[in-house]
């Protein structure tokens, strides 16, 4: 007891690398005579451990967030009856969601039907288990973590298909059917968007990214603006976020892929949504914002502070999004990743590998690169969207005259419309 | 330091037989099925079988450059990805046409 | 020769939880369900990449074969409604039997009876660095063809699936 509470007390400060407070741990067990692999096992489960319980509060306390700020956004209260500021209706949903009965269709192959939900939930936890959250404090550290990253948020798709398909539903298989469409559509930009990240780091390991940052002193976002967007919208489709959520879309398909679902096998969806946020804001915050590097921020407060403030910063964005922008048709979404984002992407790889080729042949200092790769690729930034929307975006018309798609079919014009006059008021004209 | 109480040993052979009685079922998939797609499944089921015998090769055998195996891992990887484009092309190409997708059906050029 | 407790637990449990899936792929009499059971499969076989300490490929085996191909497969099973997705065997089952049965004792024998060269060398360490040196240094050419391979694979199946009444708009 009392090596406990030295071990606690003796340590209380060490707080900025959680990895500090586990070493006293560690070396007591191996003056007991643990061998080394029973202390490899025991810090595995620690750290899968705290990855679970950190994963579990992320859910419990996004529920009330979104909710919560998607409801100011849109003028409205938001749970505001359970506990101050409704902070307790999460649990208050929670203990519904379990008493609720698992309805499951009859003619549904069970055990697909079954695995689904837990299927989709695993990817989500296991990707945070490759994100480092200080300088010794990450839980696997991987050489391809940012390889992991992408096939695990591959397989998650595989078990929304599961669902759709084992409903039994047509709702489900079309919700099920536009994810797999969407996933072929949406990894081409994301690989080749996250490619420019590598080319510059020289290492998929997400802690070498972090150090590349420290190191030069940047951003990976100041680097790579062209990248994040990619990254950002593209990842968007791909957790079925509003702006691309025509998996799940409820005025077309009923929910989509989970519409036969109920009680905690919808619970296990919608947590694995939360979950998924999250874990993606904590890619992002690692990839383009430092991880838990802030300049020299992170010598005061520990970085997995700063970690978890960028995640939740991201994470305002993503709920932003959902809280504002439309709701995409699938052909749109489906041209947007194929006519945009992919050559955006490819000419994003091209200059990049360009620019660390020179990088590296001149072997001038990093005072002239980093912001000259900065000017470079924030005008290419701003130049490929310019581009992109002055050729490909369909023109604006305020008063359509014709149906955009569908340029077959004769319609006859419709008749003319004289536009009120927005300049009285000095409102837009 | 205690040492463990068991050394468990995975040797080589042990590698090559799993990985032959992976393309043992992956060729009885490719032969027997009706399906086109299910032929497939078989393929790319002997393609892994192939896959794990090069790892474990270049894991454990004598060799100047053991990268070598994985080198042709990940070439048979792409050349199975590449594969199963055209091949589900072809399925889907041939179900416009006829149907199905049952190699039992597809008799045009039998006689 | 590996000697680490865990990684040949790992390995044999891995090994198992494969082939049993790989058997199931061939037993259950459901096409959608055998191509869910061919993606554990993958996942199967790529834990036995990474027991060999090929942690490039069994990622790159993850996003491949469970991410892309066994998509692409249930794609493939659903755009051929009317087809059957009975996952029934023809004829030539029996034969299958006895000829990947001998096939197999044919191996074991082999394997069984050759005298194996096995390196100490140990475990790999960083098997991407020196696999992108490999691919971009003594295999270029090959890397080359096979993004051409890939390309080629790309367009064929473009053309194969185009739909043929844009023909006569054209």
């Amino acid at each position: 007891m009392t090596m406990l509470l030295d071990l606690i007390t003796g340590y209380w400060w060490d707080a900025r690398d959680l990895s500090n407070m586990t070493r006293p741990l560690y070396e007591f067990l191996r003056d007991q005579g643990v061998s080394d692999a029973g202390i490899f096992v025991i810090s595995a489960l620690l750290g899968t451990l705290a990855i679970i319980s950190f994963v579990g509060a992320v859910a419990i306390i996004n529920i009330w967030v979104e909710r919560r700020v998607v409801g100011r956004m849109q003028s409205r209260l938001g749970p505001n009856r359970l506990g101050p500021f409704g902070l307790l209706q999460p649990i208050a949903d929670a203990i519904k969601l379990m008493q609720k009965e698992v309805l499951q269709p009859a003619s549904a192959p069970g055990w697909i039907y079954t695995v689904a939900p837990i299927a989709f939930t695993v990817p989500g936890i296991a990707i945070l288990a490759v994100i480092p959250w200080g300088r010794n404090m990450v839980l696997a550290n991987l050489d391809v973590g940012l390889l992991y990253i992408l096939g695990l948020s591959s397989l998650a798709v595989l078990s929304v298909f599961m669902a759709g398909y084992s409903s039994n539903n047509k709702y489900s298989l079309f919700g099920a059917m536009r994810v797999i469409a969407m996933l072929v559509s949406y990894e081409i930009p994301i690989v080749a968007g996250l490619l420019g990240i590598v080319l510059f780091a020289g290492s998929m390991n997400l802690q070498e990214i972090v150090l590349f940052q420290e190191e030069h002193w940047a951003f990976m976002i100041m680097l790579q603006p062209l990248a994040f967007l990619i990254y950002f919208f593209s990842i968007s489709a791909e957790l079925n976020r509003t702006p691309a959520d025509i998996a799940e879309a409820e005025s077309e398909i009923v929910g989509g892929y989970h519409t036969e679902y109920s009680g905690m096998k919808f619970g296990l969806f919608y947590a694995a949504e939360l979950i998924n946020a999250v874990a993606v804001s904590a890619i992002i915050a690692t990839l383009f914002l430092g991880g838990w590097w802030t300049y020299k921020l992170d010598e005061f407060i520990p970085g997995w502070m700063l970690l978890i403030g960028k995640i939740y910063g991201v994470y305002f964005i993503f709920v932003w999004t959902r809280g504002t922008l439309p709701r995409f048709r699938i052909d749109q979404l489906l041209a947007f990743a194929w006519k945009w984002l992919t050559p955006m992407a490819l000419i994003n790889v091209i200059v990049v590998a360009a620019e660390v080729l020179l990088w590296n042949e001149t072997g001038w200092s990093d005072w002239f690169w980093i912001p000259a790769i900065i000017a470079i690729n924030t005008a290419l930034c701003v130049g490929l969207i310019v581009f992109f929307v002055k050729v490909f975006a369909p023109k604006f018309q305020r008063f359509p005259t014709r149906p955009r798609f569908y340029p077959g079919i004769d319609v006859p014009s419709l008749p003319a419309v004289t536009p009120p006059d927005f300049a009285r008021k000095g409102g837009p004209a | 330091m205690h040492s463990p109480v068991l050394t468990l040993v995975l040797h080589l052979e042990e590698v090559l037989i799993v990985g032959a009685a992976l393309f043992a079922i992956g060729l009885y998939v490719a032969l027997s099925k009706r399906n086109a797609i299910g032929i497939l499944m078989g393929i790319e089921l002997m393609l892994n079988a192939v896959n794990i015998t090069f790892l474990g090769f270049a894991r454990m055998s004598v060799s100047e450059d053991p990268i070598q195996g994985h080198v042709f891992a990940v070439f048979v990887i792409t050349v199975a990805a590449a594969e199963a484009a055209v091949a589900l092309a072809l399925a889907v190409a041939i179900y416009k046409h006829r149907e199905t997708v049952n190699i039992d059906q597809i008799d045009l050029l039998r006689w | 020769m590996i000697e680490d407790n865990g990684i040949v637990i790992a390995f044999w449990i891995l090994s198992a939880t494969t082939i049993a899936c790989a058997l199931m792929t061939a037993a259950v009499r459901e096409l959608v369900q055998a191509v869910l059971f061919l993606a554990l499969t993958f996942v199967g076989a790529a834990g036995i990449y990474i027991c060999l300490s090929a942690d490039f490929v069994a990622v790159a085996q993850i996003l491949i074969y469970a991410g892309a191909v066994s998509v692409l497969m249930t794609f493939a099973v659903m755009l051929t409604p009317a087809a059957d997705r009975h996952n029934s065997e023809t004829i030539f089952q029996a034969p299958a039997l006895v000829l990947s049965g001998l096939l197999l004792a044919v191996i074991v024998f082999v394997v069984l009876d050759t005298d194996w060269a096995i390196s100490d060398a140990g475990a790999f360490q960083t098997t991407a660095a020196s696999l992108g040196e490999a691919f971009l240094k003594p295999y270029v050419v090959p890397f080359e063809v096979a993004s051409v391979l890939l390309m080629v694979a790309m367009i064929g199946a473009i053309v194969l699936t185009r739909e043929l009444e844009e023909d006569d708009d054209a």
